[in-house]
């Protein structure tokens, strides 16, 4: 008797796996990347902590020299790729159907794909450590260190091969979101009836398929330095160490606008719902938007001022640098003329919101400052950019996800994050993100290097160290409670309800969490704000028909095949070619149960 | 109500269908790939430091022949597209087979090119030129084999007793979308390669 029960139990809990494995539905997947974001975002947290303990005195014995450049290099490489991209990616998944009245993506099975490419792509990078071979090259792995006479272990083919992967995946759903936001909106959700975040995710679409192209062609061309001898990139037979780092840039200053933009739509969608007033210049806040898109691709080479560009690129470029600042500036004054006498509610999202707008504004004044050539001259390799790429990074980037966390959380799971604990968590990562980042302004100033693994006691850079170190366990306090937060959470009832927020958006006209087909009937847009537009001209929700007829797609095994067939093409690069002509086999077959299966 | 998949599939806000919009992103981000494998070509033009050189090697009459192949092949495909649209399958089966044949001769030339090249002594590592013409060239066939494949597979589905059904002319004229830009390209890299020296 006995077995037989477990074997009950056994296939209902195998049920639930292998619909997790099989969905095709966008909010799951939406939840299966903040998951993996999430754990990402632990795993680069735990490579900062173990950075910053070496950093905490001079000499530090923590870690050697080796691992150190394994550990700053994978801590970037983890919060760019796997966890902030993957985050914001999640968000994406969840919403952009909700917000524009469509009941799923335009390609629910690219999208599970999407996903699964994804996870390779990060199990194969981060797998690296278990060789002991990690990437060791910074995370722009600048040329010709990663040449095979000064890299000569596998770190660097991890890099290529798990980023050509990751980019592959980040390249199919960006298509994925173009199609579904320029194709499948509600009635009346014109183009300027988008929600801001809509705006933000449809530009990151397009930075991201216009600028994946170019890294990928470098990262090929790295694969076949260190391996089939070209030198692309090293003097060998007049290869050009500067054209990595032009590709790589030319990717490289799209992707921080693809890191932050995201952020950006979240504040813009937080900041008008609490303080319960629409959005203060909503043209000019999307118009700032694609504006950073265009000039976002003109203004690479401030990372390589120190290169010898030559006077006029200099000017240049130092120009539009520039000029990249004032869109940013026109989006902060939006934000503040928002709040400004609006009737605000201090929530815990909305303290991540402010947190944000003040903490993204010094890294952009930062940023400007090097964007002068000779002030980058100073600046450049030290720790000031460390300081520079933090708050935009955790006080921008970070901010905002945590932010659209407490927003979203009562939608996507029916139950409301504790404010209580949610504020003192905030203090927490506020306090400790300006004292771990603020002193390295000094720290730069100070003439401190980025990218030592030690450093010796007389040079005056001791104090700002160790406060700084101190900061990151704060850090820790703050990112501790935040998931106890979620866990106590989840164990409570859900009673969020439909709109907890009074939220201006779709997505708060259904329930919390969503059915799978989102909306039982689907919406008409009348404004930019459609629920306000409603609530004040006295319009009733549509009823719910007594029949829904409604046919989801069904779920497929067939995304999860495919993503298995690139995950062995993958370690085949990594290892030996049977293995890639085997993941070619799978692959190929996955592509035609695709093709041939029915979708109805 | 009518069911909300089919509803997705065939209402679209622009009228223009999913998968075909979805295509013609795709290029676009083909186009900056395609971009920067031909600005490392020319970056690194004139660069070789020892031979052989393009000037040894490139044969224009050869690789016109294999040009005009291609191009030919555009035409087949725009036949194939046409007999699509107006039903006429017999005509559509035809000149995919045609475009696929012609795709099949221009790899074979590129085939007989590298051999040839590699026996006359340029290897990946041999230069600036070598690392750079077999990286583009190769890529660029590699997407002419992808997109036989795509032919030959929408070939083998309009053979089934169902065929491709009434979204025929939409699949052969995505393919032909493809197929184009891949054809396009390559009279840019061979402009680019071969006719300016
Ligand atoms: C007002 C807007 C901004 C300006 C003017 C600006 C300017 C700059 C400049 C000139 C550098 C090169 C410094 C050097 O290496 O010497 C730099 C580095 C960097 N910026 Fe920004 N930035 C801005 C916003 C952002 C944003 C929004 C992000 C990301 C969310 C970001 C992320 C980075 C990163 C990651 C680096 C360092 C890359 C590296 O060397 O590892 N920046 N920024
Ligand atoms: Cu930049």
């Amino acid at each position: 008797m006995a077995t037989a029960v477990g074997t009950v139990g056994h296939t209902h809990e195998e049920s639930t796996v292998w619909k997790w494995l099989t969905t095709v539905d966008h909010k799951k997947i939406g939840v299966l990347y903040l998951v993996t974001g999430f754990a990402f975002f632990l795993i680069g947290g735990i490579e900062a902590v173990l950075i910053r303990t070496q950093l905490a005195v001079p000499n530090g014995t923590v870690l050697d020299a080796g691992l150190y450049n394994q550990l700053f290099t994978m801590h970037a490489l983890t919060m760019i790729f796997l966890a902030i991209m993957p985050m914001g990616a999640a968000f994406f998944n969840y919403f952009i159907p909700l917000h524009i009245g469509a009941r799923d993506v335009a390609f629910p099975r690219l999208n599970a794909l999407s996903y699964w490419v994804l996870l390779s792509g990060g199990l194969i990078l981060t797998s690296s450590f278990l060789f002991g071979e990690a990437p060791d090259g910074g995370w722009f792995a600048y040329a010709p260190l990663t040449d095979e006479t000064f890299s000569p272990n596998k770190g660097l083919d991890f890099y290529t091969v798990g980023l050509v992967v990751a980019g592959l995946a980040s390249l199919m759903s960006s298509l994925n979101f173009a199609v579904t936001i320029i194709n499948m909106r509600a009635p009346g959700m014109t183009m300027m009836r988008l929600p801001v975040y809509m705006w933000m995710t449809f530009v990151v679409a397009f930075l991201l398929i216009l600028s994946l192209p170019v890294i990928t062609v470098a990262l090929l061309q790295l694969y076949f330095d260190r391996n089939f001898g070209t030198h692309f990139f090293t003097p060998g037979t007049g290869g050009d160490p500067i054209l990595w780092q032009h590709l790589f840039w030319v990717f490289g200053h799209p992707e921080v606008y693809v890191l932050i933009l995201p952020s950006m739509g979240i504040v813009s969608e937080v900041l008008p719902v609490m303080s319960r007033k629409p959005l203060f210049g909503y043209t000019a806040i999307v118009m700032a938007g694609a504006a950073i898109g265009v000039l976002g691709f003109g203004v690479w080479s401030h990372h390589m001022y120190t290169t010898g560009l030559g006077t006029v690129p200099q000017y240049v470029f130092s120009a539009s640098t520039m000029a990249i600042g004032v869109p940013t500036g026109v989006k902060v004054f939006n934000w503040l003329g928002t709040m400004y006498g609006g009737n605000i509610r201090m929530t815990t999202a909305t303290y991540y919101s402010i947190g944000f707008i003040a903490l993204f504004t010094i890294g952009g004044i930062s940023g400007v400052m090097h964007a002068s050539p000779p002030v980058d001259g100073q600046h450049q390799d030290s720790y000031f950019i460390v300081a520079h790429i933090h708050y935009v990074l955790f006080g921008g980037a970070i901010m905002g996800i945590f932010s659209g966390l407490f927003y979203w959380f009562p939608k996507m799971t029916g139950r409301l994050l504790d404010e209580t604990w949610g504020k003192i968590g905030f203090w927490f990562l506020f306090v400790g993100m300006n004292l771990t980042f603020f002193p390295m302004h000094f720290l730069g100033l100070a003439g401190m290097p980025r990218r030592i693994y030690t450093y010796d006691a007389d040079l005056g850079w001791d104090t700002w160290n160790f406060v700084a170190t101190i900061g990151v366990y704060i850090l820790v306090v703050g990112i501790l409670l935040f998931m106890l937060n979620v866990f106590m959470t989840l164990r409570k009832p859900a009673t969020a309800g439909d709109d907890p927020w009074g939220g201006a958006t779709l997505e708060w006209a259904t329930s919390s969490p969503p059915p799978e087909h989102n909306f039982d009937v689907v919406p008409v847009v009348r404004d930019r704000d459609p629920l306000w537009y409603n609530r004040d001209h006295n319009i009733p929700m549509p009823e719910r028909p007594a029949h829904l007829h409604i046919h989801m797609p069904p779920p497929s095994y067939f995304p999860l095949v495919l993503g298995i067939g690139i995950l062995l093409i993958g370690v085949g690069a990594l290892s030996s070619l049977a293995i890639t002509a085997l993941g070619v086999v799978v692959a190929y077959y996955a592509v035609w149960g695709w093709a041939l299966e029915p979708t109805e | 109500m009518a069911a909300a998949h089919a509803e997705t599939q065939h209402h679209t806000t622009t009228g223009i269908d999913n998968r075909k919009l979805l295509m013609w992103i795709f290029l676009a981000s083909e186009c900056l790939f395609f971009g920067s494998l031909i600005s490392t070509y020319l970056i690194f033009r004139g660069d070789s430091i020892v031979g052989p050189l393009p000037a040894d090697l490139l044969d224009i009459p050869l690789t016109s022949t294999s040009t005009f192949v291609l191009l030919m092949s555009s035409l087949t495909m725009v036949l194939a597209v046409f007999g699509a649209q107006h039903n006429r399958l017999g005509l559509m089966k035809g000149m995919l087979l045609a475009t696929i044949v012609l795709g099949l001769v221009f790899l074979g030339f590129q085939v007989y090119e590298f051999r040839h090249f590699a026996h006359l002594g340029l290897n990946l590592g041999t230069n600036q030129f070598g690392a750079s013409f077999y990286l583009l060239t190769g890529i660029h066939g590699t997407h002419v084999g992808v997109g036989v494949l795509y032919l030959a597979s929408l070939l083998v589905a309009s053979a089934r007793r169902n065929g491709l059904g009434k979204e025929a002319a939409l699949h052969v004229d995505i393919a032909g979308l493809y197929w184009h830009f891949v054809d396009i390209v390559w009279i840019v890299i061979f402009t680019l390669i071969y006719l300016i020296p």
